[in-house]
């Protein structure tokens, strides 16, 4: 039986990877579950200098899922590289680091200064956010902005390029055919979905930032459509998320057309959900007789 | 070191108006500070957060949290009964800066549904000269009160005798009487009547609403104690991942890089002047 899926030449040993933002650099984690059974790790955003993030209230739960206006916290490229990325050298899985920034020049700052670095093994391009006023989703909402940033920064990048897409969109396919237009090597998608929560008492906006990105189950249906999409529109591999909680619903984004699966909002659920949800992938190719993984993606017409 | 695991609920009461008493099985390997927290499951799969609630106290194999009613997880969990299953995610966080048995000199200051961690920290200092704990309630709906072993003193914003008043009564009279104020003006009053000495302790602990633990923060720095408070913030992970629960810091947090610290791995106890609130 195989479980291994490759994404532009690098191998997983599973398809089943973390959702940036919401595993920290992986080492959060590991006390609670075992690092190395995971295709991969995807790292939380980090950008050119330490971000501040947003004022707190961050988090508001809704309905099967949870609001986050986080905005991007993150330590700053320097300390991540000293810290987090030798620590991961210790376990057997690939690296992903998730790379954002206000301006094109940010993200390429990143990019200049991780290209050394021998652990990772792709970048994925947060150009989606919705909780950051500069950069994020005002890049990811606009075709031409997406194909020319994707190419910026492919021209300087010596490791395939992930561009991780919004929901927040008209039409998702033009955004994906934009970034393959720039030469993304692969898409990631989808980052959340805006939404706003109000406390009634307090007449008031639960999120000090007003609006936040909603994620768990609750949008799985939005993002299962759009990987169905993108996979008829675009020919590069495609990383599915968007509320993946059981391994029933990572092999539905595989069967949408999804080459890998990110799982999110599930690990703050419980820490071991990925674990869990490469387990049940397994015994789903057993009962149903599939011999290698790659013969469901994209499987439904 | 923490760990996620099923468990069963020992028993499960009202023990004040929406406070409830809920007493847990947990596996003999946990091991809990005063004033750490865990997470655990709401049953419900349209809730997919653990709830953060901070541990009372922790004998003989049995976790007792005592929560408040504050919205619809909270709710379900009130609903739990005996022998029902729920997950728990901990202990986590670090708590008050002492362990168990340890002999400090230390002032308590727990207000309403903070008091359950301050409890746990009374308990833990059993062997400790000096303890006093100042209780604040709502109203005259007090709760957790007849546990504590050691001087306590308690308070109301709505109701209860003045100082002056408390202080004329003999020992035996004053037991369940309530000083009106809260647990910080009480504490200054106190004083003020030579029932309470500042001077005679090492560090204060508190646990209670933003107010409170501003009004510690600003009595800590008036009486130069170092005060160590309990903050509480929304959470996703209670794990240090998502960086949904932090608090602004004074420095810059070794950690996140930024002056932001973890509520949930930093915290959820800090020393007063770190923190900006």
């Amino acid at each position: 039986m195989n479980t291994s899926v490759k994404l532009c030449d690098v191998v997983l040993k599973n398809p089943v990877m973390t959702a940036s933002g919401t595993f920290g650099s992986g080492l959060e984690f590991a006390e609670y579950m075992d690092l190395n059974c995971l295709g991969a790790i995807v790292t939380k955003g980090v950008a050119s200098v330490p971000w501040q993030g947003n004022n707190t209230p961050r988090i508001a739960e809704t309905a099967s899922g949870m609001l986050n206006a986080v905005g991007l916290q993150n330590p700053g490229v320097d300390l991540f590289v000293n810290r987090d990325l030798k620590e991961l050298t210790k376990y057997d899985t690939n690296v992903i680091v998730n790379v954002c920034g206000h301006t094109t020049e940010e993200y390429l700052e990143v990019i200049e200064r991780l290209n050394s670095e021998d652990i990772i093994k792709m970048f994925e391009i947060n150009i989606s956010c919705p909780n950051v006023k500069e950069g994020g989703v005002a890049f990811g909402t606009n075709p031409v902005l997406v194909e020319k940033i994707t190419s910026d920064i492919k021209k300087l990048s010596k490791k395939p390029v992930i561009m991780k897409l919004t929901p927040n969109v008209t039409d998702i396919t033009e955004i994906a055919r934009a970034a393959e237009a720039g030469g993304a090597d692969c898409v990631s998608l989808i980052n959340t979905l805006t939404g706003m929560k109000i406390d009634i008492e307090r007449r008031k906006c639960l999120l000090a930032n007003k609006t936040g990105g909603l994620s768990g189950p609750a949008i799985k249906p939005v993002a299962v459509r759009m990987v169905y999409q993108v996979r008829k529109a675009v020919n590069i591999p495609i990383i599915g998320m968007g509320g993946i909680t059981t391994s029933e619903d990572a092999i539905e984004f595989m069967m949408a057309g999804a080459n890998a699966v990110a799982v999110g909002t599930a690990n703050f659920i419980t820490p071991k959900a990925t674990v869990d949800i490469i387990n049940g992938i397994e015994e789903f190719m057993q009962k149903h007789n599939i011999k290698d993984i790659n013969e469901i993606v994209g499987c439904v017409e | 070191m923490a760990k996620e695991f099923k468990t069963l609920v020992y028993r499960n009461e009202e023990i004040a108006k929406d406070i409830f008493d809920l007493k847990l099985s947990v596996p003999e390997d946990f091991n809990s500070v005063a004033g750490q927290f865990v997470m655990i499951g709401v049953n419900d799969s349209s809730k997919l957060l653990k709830r953060p609630i901070s541990i009372c106290e922790c004998k003989d194999g049995i976790l007792r949290l005592v929560f408040r009613i504050a919205g619809e997880g909270t709710k379900k969990l009130s609903l739990l009964k005996a022998g029902d299953e729920v997950t728990v995610l901990g202990p986590v966080g670090n708590g008050y800066p002492f362990k168990e048995g340890e002999d400090r000199k230390v002032l308590l200051l727990g207000g309403g549904i903070g008091i359950p961690p301050i409890l746990g920290a009374e308990k833990a200092l059993k062997n400790s000269a000096k303890v006093t704990s100042i209780l604040g309630y709502r109203d005259e709906m007090v709760f957790l009160n007849a546990d504590f072993e050691r001087e306590s003193f308690l308070t109301s914003d709505s109701c209860g005798v003045s100082v002056e008043e408390y202080a004329s009564l003999s020992a035996l009279e004053r037991k369940n009487v309530q000083i009106k104020g809260n647990a910080v003006s009480v504490a200054k009053a106190l004083e003020l009547a030579n029932l309470l000495d500042f001077s005679e302790y090492d560090i204060i602990c508190a646990c209670g609403p933003m107010p409170m633990l501003r009004a510690v923060k600003q009595l800590a720095a008036e009486k130069g104690i170092k005060a160590y408070i309990s903050l509480e913030e929304r959470m996703a992970c209670g794990i240090g991942a998502c960086l949904g629960c932090v608090c602004k810091t004074v420095k810059k947090d070794a950690h996140t890089n930024v002056n932001n610290a973890r509520v949930c791995k930093e915290g959820p106890v800090f020393l007063a002047e770190d923190v900006e609130i």
